[in-house]
């Protein structure tokens, strides 16, 4: 069976997605994006804007969002707490992963 | 159908009440939930309490699901044929079913097909998995088949994991971490639904030489003492083919030489850079002559790498 090949979709596009698309991929409510908005966990494009839009990268914190409000029966302000620890967790895993690439790991002591 | 012994899952009592039953999903989803666990196998533990909890949490599955009887998990059975004609409305076969796709669609006392609720547009499951790939692939693009296993239901209202294979263009330029998406690739939607999308998420094989941060790569190169003193040119190999990298006299131990645009590249333009990072290796042994001439550098030298050790020791008394 020949299988059709499918291009894909950078997530960190500098595309905008509107409020309405980011709830549609998501699986979150609009209220819910912006109580989330509220709380800094994601940030529209621009803050005076209404409705909001957000990048596209916005979908991965949106998800996980939905995925832990459904498995943990959070509300929005747990969500939220979860939401900038595990982002936190994140970041210093990252550098911990760039710190690690930049030193060496293997002394060599083969003549 | 394999059984599985839910109860067995969430390690709870069969007359275990639905507090006790939510202690333990809770428990163990803090454990396995793969948002914020790291332990190996979390996201398919995780899945099977889910999928537990789900039925053990609602009366009328939980009751559908203790008539099946207690059977050893992974045993194929079939349910009591009094069983199947409480619940279901035409015969079906059990052959090709997963037991929590069986209670997926359990309502009101009887199997339902989702497509029919209401005849309301459903959106299809969104998707997400890890993808593998070298760092060769990540450096100049792949593509990947993709073996799924995707529910879909049948006349009878029952789902049926369908096997899908999606076939997708890795592009350069993706890296560790990034996360990609295929629009309308993930579960079907119904009654005009939109389809689920599939997400995957890229991890990059550890190389046994270049280590990655981001689009930049790390090398080890490891020198003698004297290439590090005198300078020498080395032959250093790169993603994109070897270069001859010119090492400046006096380099020392853990200095990071680094080569422009050597790295991975970008996803829209550029490429990272490549960061040799210098180590100064000693022979495991030395022939006679080598040791004579270790012995006659060691006398004419002046150098003394720990010179720095008394002068700290004696500004460090002076200020205590």
């Amino acid at each position: 069976m020949k299988v059709e090949l499918t291009e894909v979709l950078w997530l960190d596009e500098p595309q905008e997605l509107s409020l309405t698309d980011l709830a549609g991929l998501s699986g979150l409510s609009e209220a819910d994006l912006r109580e989330l908005a509220d709380y800094g966990v994601i940030a529209p494009v621009d803050p005076q804007a209404e409705p909001p839009a957000f990048r596209a990268d916005c979908i991965v914190t949106a998800r996980t969002a939905c995925r832990l409000r459904t498995d943990f029966e959070l509300d929005v302000p747990g969500l939220a707490l979860a939401l900038t620890l595990l982002g936190r967790i994140h970041d210093l895993e990252a550098q911990l992963r760039d710190l690690s690439a930049q030193y060496p790991y293997r002394p060599r002591r083969k003549s | 159908m394999k059984y599985k012994d839910y109860y067995a899952i969430l390690g709870v009592a069969k007359n275990a009440g639905t507090d006790d039953i939510k202690k333990a999903y809770r428990k163990l989803a803090h454990k396995y939930h793969p948002d914020v666990s790291k332990e190996a196998g979390a996201e398919e533990k995780f899945k099977e309490v889910a999928e537990a909890y789900e039925t053990l949490k609602n009366p009328e599955k939980r009751a559908a699901y203790d008539q099946l009887g207690s059977h050893q998990p992974g045993q194929d059975f079939r349910p009591p044929p009094d069983w199947q004609k409480q619940y279901g409305e035409t015969p079906f076969s059990f052959e090709d079913i997963d037991l929590s796709d069986l209670f997926a669609g359990l309502r009101g006392g009887r199997f339902h097909a989702r497509a029919e609720r209401g005849r309301i547009p459903i959106p299809g499951e969104d998707y997400e998995v890890a993808v593998h790939i070298t760092l060769e692939e990540a450096y100049r693009g792949t593509e990947v088949e993709l073996d799924l296993s995707m529910p879909e239901f049948d006349a009878n209202g029952l789902m049926h994991r369908v096997p899908h294979v999606v076939k997708a263009r890795i592009p350069r330029g993706a890296t560790d971490g990034q996360r990609l998406r295929l629009a309308g690739k993930g579960g079907k939607g119904m009654n005009g639904g939109r389809n689920g999308d599939l997400y995957l998420n890229i991890v990059l094989h550890p190389h046994p030489l270049f280590r990655v941060s981001g689009h930049d790569l790390y090398l080890d190169l490891p020198l003698a003492p004297w290439e590090a003193v005198l300078g020498t040119a080395v032959d250093l190999p790169t993603p994109g083919g070897p270069v001859r990298l010119k090492v400046p006299p006096g380099t020392h131990a853990g200095q990071k030489l680094r080569l422009a645009k050597r790295g991975l590249p970008k996803p829209r333009d550029g490429e990272g850079d490549l960061y040799a990072v210098v180590q100064i290796v000693v022979p495991g042994a030395v022939s006679d002559r080598e040791r004579a001439l270790y012995q006659q550098l060691a006398q004419g030298s002046t150098f003394n790498p720990r010179g720095h050790f008394a002068q700290e020791w004696r500004h460090e008394s002076r200020t205590h």
